[in-house]
Parts: C-alpha cells; structure tokens; sequence
C-alpha cells in the first residue's frame, strides 16, 4: 500500500528541491527511506538488466559513449547523467525518470558508480552487464591501498550475471577473470602493441618504464592507433577506422572498452559499422574536454584527478602557442594527499611554460613545476582572480586550463559570471 | 667544483613507490645539480646487483604486495644495508621500507614479516587507518610538513629516537606522538606528500653529509625556496 505512494512523494520532493534552486540527492534520500526496494523493483524487469561501468579513470565520458551507442541502436537507456554515482543519487534519478505508477521506460539500464559505491549497489540488485575499466592509485586516501580497490571491483564482477567486461591492459583488472565462474561471459578490450607505450598502467607508471606482459588473453576489441581525431579499432579482427569529436587520447582508448560493452549487451550480431558510425557522434560529457569560447579565442577545459589522466592529458594536447593555466584544489573530492602531482612529468611543458597557476594548492603546483625546471608566470592561489588575469593577459591566445574537480567547478562559475559562455562541445 | 659525482641510490621503485616517491629523488637530484654536482641515479629492484658505491640512499612505501615481493631481497641486502647505516650513509625510507628497516612487521592475518632491524622498532596492522595531513617538530629541522595514509602502527624500542613529535596529525601510532625514527643519518618516516620538496632543509641535511662524506668539503649555492615556504604555510592550514 505504502509503495504505491513512493514516486508521488519522490517526484514531489523533487519539484520542491527544483523551486529552490539546484538538483539534489534528498528526493533520493527519502525514496529510500520510503521504499527500500523501490530501485530493485524498478530496474529488475529491464529487457537488458543493467550496465555497471566503474573504475578509477574515465567512468562518466564511457558511460555516456555506451548510452549513445545503445541509443543509436535503438533502445531507450536509463542512466545516472549527473555523476550522481551512488544509491541514492541513482534512487533520485530514477524519481525524476518514472511515471507515476512507478514504471521506467527503459529497455536498460547504464550506470556510473564509483567503486565503493558499486559494492553496495550489487546488494540492491545484481548487474546483467559489468564494464570494469582499470585501477589507478587515485584518492587513496578514501580507499586505501589500491590492491583493495581491485578486489572491490572482483566483488561486483563475481555479482554480475552474464557479461563482464575487463581491461586486458590492467593486470589487476585482467586478473579479475581468474575469480569469475564459468557461467559468465568474459571479454576483454586491449591495445595493440604499437600504441601500448602511450597508455601507461598503474604499475608502468610508478616503475616508470613498460612492464612486460605475458600471456595476454585475446581482446574482441582492439584499439590499433589513433590521432588527429582519428581512431582505429580492430572488432573480432576486421579493421574499422572512424573519426571521433571526443577528444584525448585516453577516451579514444575508452571507446574500445565501450564498443566492447554495447556488443555484449546487444549480441554479436550487432553491425560493426552501424556501432563505429554512432562512435563518430558521441560528445564529451560536462567538463572533461571541453571546449568554450571567450574573446573569439577557444579555451579548454581539461579535467584531471590522478597521475595518470593527467600524463594522458598531457600527452593529448601540444601545448605549442597555447596560453596555460593549472588550478589545483585539496577538497574532499579532489582528495587531500597531493604527493600525486609528483608522479606527473611536466617536461611537455617545458618550450611554452605555464601562464598561470591557481587553486587551493597552486604553491605546491608551482612548487612541482619548479623542479621540473619549468617557468611559471604567475602564481595567485584565488581561482576567480587568476582566472581574470589569465583571460586578460591572453587575449589573443587559445586558453587551456588543467583542473582538479573542485576547482573546475569553480572556473565554470567564474567564467560565466566574467562573460557570456558559448559551449561549443 | 665540476663533475663532483653523488649516487643516489632508488631502493625498489617498482615495487615500493606508492605516494610520490619519485619526488623525493627527483628533488635530491634537481638540488645536487643546483649546488653544482653530478646526480647519478641507480634504481635498485628485486634481483639487481646491489650497487657497489651509494652516497644517498631512497626507499618508499608500498602495497601489502609489494612489501611481500620485495622481502626476500631486502633480507639478502640487509647486511650491505646495515653496514652503509653504520657507515653513516644518509638515507630516508618512507612508510613501508621504514617499517622493514626495523624488527618485524605483524601483518593483518598474522604473519610476521621480519625486517632488517636498522630502527629499533615494531610494526602491527591495525583496523584503523591513520590519514591526513600531518605538521611533526624535529630540533634540527623545524617543523616538518607532510600527509600520512597508513594502517600499520609502529612502536620504538628502547633503543629507537623518535624522528619527530607529532603536532598535528598522528604519526607512528595512535598514542605517543612520536613520527618515525632516527639512527645516526638514518631517516625513517610516514610522511609523504612528497617529504623532501616542501621539507627542503632534511634534503639539503642529506645532501651536506653525503657530499662530505665524499668529498671532504661542501660549499652550497642559495636556492630559491619561496614555493616551498608557500606551500608550508598553506599545508599548514589545511584540514587534517
């Protein structure tokens, strides 16, 4: 009797937050409170069950490349948009998404959920689909050690009931499948050994060379190259080359693991070239790469959160005759430990220097590029000031700006209050 | 003044290197060449032929794992390492090498991983995991500005000095206040964030000795320090 009150309650709470101001998680909050098993009930019939992506780097913008492509092919997709990746915020989402008899009208579901979070997830219901992406000593200081994290991610893996999804490139990723019942349907998502240097695992990158590995299990989807917005990715062994408007070399690798997914969910007689073309059109998802204009000139907006999204960054964008800035907040959210920073090489930076340097955190920026050997023009740790002597400054020069999650938040809000923003992808 | 050579010695970066320590060698190194010698830098992993000269010596933290991949090298080193201690060989380990260069380490499901017993001191797992931003006090040094993430809880022996005493943050343990150890130019610490860049006064201690040790005489050049002191007084600030 009580349940069938859930959603006009949820959905009104909803409006009620909306009035005020701002999207919130408390509609979810009191669903949950409600209606426990409101979440289960709604996603359990789903023709396709769910899609659980997680992972350290590159959750939100594969998300978003997995809906589109399952959009393309014609099914209508349920998912978590504004990286509310957690119960409740998926219990919110699903408030906003639902009729008001409760249903969803979805054919599945594909959500984002952070590796903790996702452990909970699996004991509200048991994902169909699992796409794990890779383990990076990322935030922790929430987690722990990252050896934890990776048996995180074996739980929800041992919970899924069909398709899993592994990084072949990762070897605690790969390792995941050693734990995995015959019953599942494993498949893996690699590089080829050409573009392998330029995609740094965890261990490659604090040893600081290429670890060797052996053994490695056949991927179904292969990235082979890429460049100038070009990727080629290898399906089941026939070639596709397509261009991509996401930008960074990490998501192109990020669309391999992403094709992989949306051909376990579909099956294997899904079009190749109908995926690929779909690829082509996908956008980056909110901050991470994207591009606005101020002064007729284009500025970047890069995110980074570890050392290796930001190495990628780096290695993604010639920095020749661009103007750049480097905002570094301590939040929560960013994580506090900054020891990270000092696991980046800055050396790309060496020829064009850094313009400015900002965020909570901007002297120990300033402090890592100093040991690079890398010249700073101007350290000011406010956010809102720097951003206006960096615009100033530049007028006549494209702009990019690397940036913490926090502090990206804050640039966009500065931004827009320091003229009218024009998001052009 | 030219071509003066100091080895520095990295103790397995592939396998204990969790939080930055590249930045701890990367800032000896920087530092030796703007006081106007010749950084050498010898990674030293499982299996390699242990370096015949070491100046300085680096080791960092590291996974459960990689404690217990590394550890039957480490006791086949420990010895040479032993003598370089008592030879006065300055060295700085970080978390999970500090924990081995002292007497065991009691893991969570109980096994004892035995250490090198350089420091007088024993380490136990623990449930907690002691995290956060940490402001210590050593006589020589000042204060001494780092971050700590560890579950393993360490205690001095009677025949231990305690590195520092802890201000802000915990240290060792949940209880004595104390951080790390010391023996002769022996540093073992928990603090990262990387330790030696915004603690420039313990890098250039390393320097001075080994570079004495060496050469007999040390003359150092002024470095700008400004972004360290910044970012201090702004580490300082910030919530645990």
């Amino acid at each position: 009797m009580f349940t069938k009150l859930t959603v006009p309650i949820g959905k009104a709470v909803r409006a009620l937050m909306r009035l005020r101001g701002g999207g919130s998680a408390l509609p979810g909050l009191i669903v949950e409170r409600l209606d426990p098993d409101f979440v289960k009930r709604t996603l359990i019939d789903l023709p396709h069950g769910v899609v659980l992506v997680s992972g350290t780097n590159g959750k939100t913008t594969t998300t978003k490349m997995v809906v589109s492509l399952l959009e393309s092919a014609g099914l209508k997709v349920f998912t978590n948009r504004t990286g509310s990746n957690f119960v409740r915020g998926v219990a919110a989402a699903l408030v906003k998404d639902v009729d008001l008899t409760g249903h969803l009208d979805a054919d599945v579901a594909v959500l984002e959920l952070d590796e903790a979070h996702a452990v909970r997830f699996i004991e509200v219901i048991k994902p169909r689909t699992s796409l794990l992406l890779n383990v990076m000593r990322d935030q922790l200081d929430r987690f722990g050690e990252i050896d934890s994290t990776a048996r995180l991610l074996t739980t929800v893996a041992q919970a899924t009931s069909r398709n899993v999804i592994l990084n072949r490139e990762d070897p605690r990723i790969r390792d995941i499948a050693k734990q995995l019942s015959d019953s599942q349907n494993i498949t893996y998502f690699g590089l080829s050994d050409i573009v392998r240097a330029n995609f740094p695992n965890d261990d490659d990158i604090h040893s600081l060379r290429l670890v060797e590995q052996q053994n490695l299990p056949e991927a179904s989807v292969l990235l082979m190259g890429y460049g100038d917005g070009e990727a080629t990715l290898s399906i089941n062994q026939q070639i596709y080359t397509t261009k991509l408007k996401i930008r960074g070399i990490y998501n192109v690798f990020n669309a391999a693991a992403a094709v992989a997914t949306v051909r376990a969910v579909l099956g294997d007689d899904t079009s190749n070239a109908d995926l690929i073309n779909s690829l082509s059109n996908v956008t980056p998802a909110f901050g991470r790469g994207e591009t606005l204009i101020i002064d007729h000139q284009p500025l970047e907006l890069v995110l980074v959160k570890n050392p290796s999204g930001f190495r990628l960054s780096l290695q993604s964008f010639d920095p020749t005759n661009y103007a750049t800035m480097i905002a570094i907040n301590d939040n929560y959210a960013d994580g506090r430990d900054m020891s990270w920073l000092w696991d980046v090489e800055f050396d790309s930076l060496t020829e064009e220097g850094v313009a400015m340097v900002t965020g909570v955190r901007a002297y120990d920026m300033a402090l890592r590029l100093q040991y690079d050997e890398i010249t700073v023009d101007k350290v000011d740790p406010d956010i809102d000031s720097a951003l206006k002597q960096f615009v100033k400054s530049n007028r006549s020069k494209p702009k990019r700006i690397y940036c913490t999650y926090t502090a990206m938040l804050a640039i966009r809000k500065s931004l827009r209050r320091l003229t009218k923003v024009e998001i052009v992808s | 003044m030219t071509n003066r050579e100091i080895t520095i010695v990295h103790l397995y970066p592939e396998k204990m290197n969790i939080y930055g320590d590249n930045g701890n060698v990367l800032v000896l190194k920087r530092r030796l060449e703007w006081h106007g010698y010749e950084p050498h830098v010898i990674d030293y992993n499982v299996g390699d032929a242990f370096p015949e000269h070491v100046d300085i010596l680096v080791g960092g933290g590291g996974q459960d794992s990689g404690q217990i991949s590394i550890h039957d090298d480490l006791m086949k080193v420990g010895p040479r390492l032993q003598e370089l201690a008592d030879h006065d060989t300055p060295m700085l380990l970080v978390c999970g090498l500090y924990q081995l260069f002292g007497k065991f380490f009691k893991t969570a499901d109980g096994t004892n991983l035995k250490g090198i017993g350089i420091f007088d001191i024993e380490t136990h797992a623990t449930n907690e995991r002691l995290i956060g931003n940490v402001i210590s006090h050593n006589d020589t040094f000042g204060d001494i500005i780092g971050y700590e993430n560890h579950s393993g809880q360490t205690y001095l022996g009677e025949r231990a000095q305690p590195f520092a005493r802890v201000k802000k943050g915990a240290g060792n343990n949940s209880q004595d206040k104390h951080e790390g150890a010391r023996y002769r130019n022996v540093i073992g610490t928990y603090l990262h964030g990387s330790l030696l860049p915004k603690n420039p006064r313990i890098a250039d201690f390393m320097i001075e000795i080994a570079v004495r040790k060496r050469y007999g005489d040390f003359s150092p050049q002024v470095i700008d320090d400004l972004f360290a002191d910044l970012a201090r007084d702004v580490a300082s600030q910030r919530p645990r």
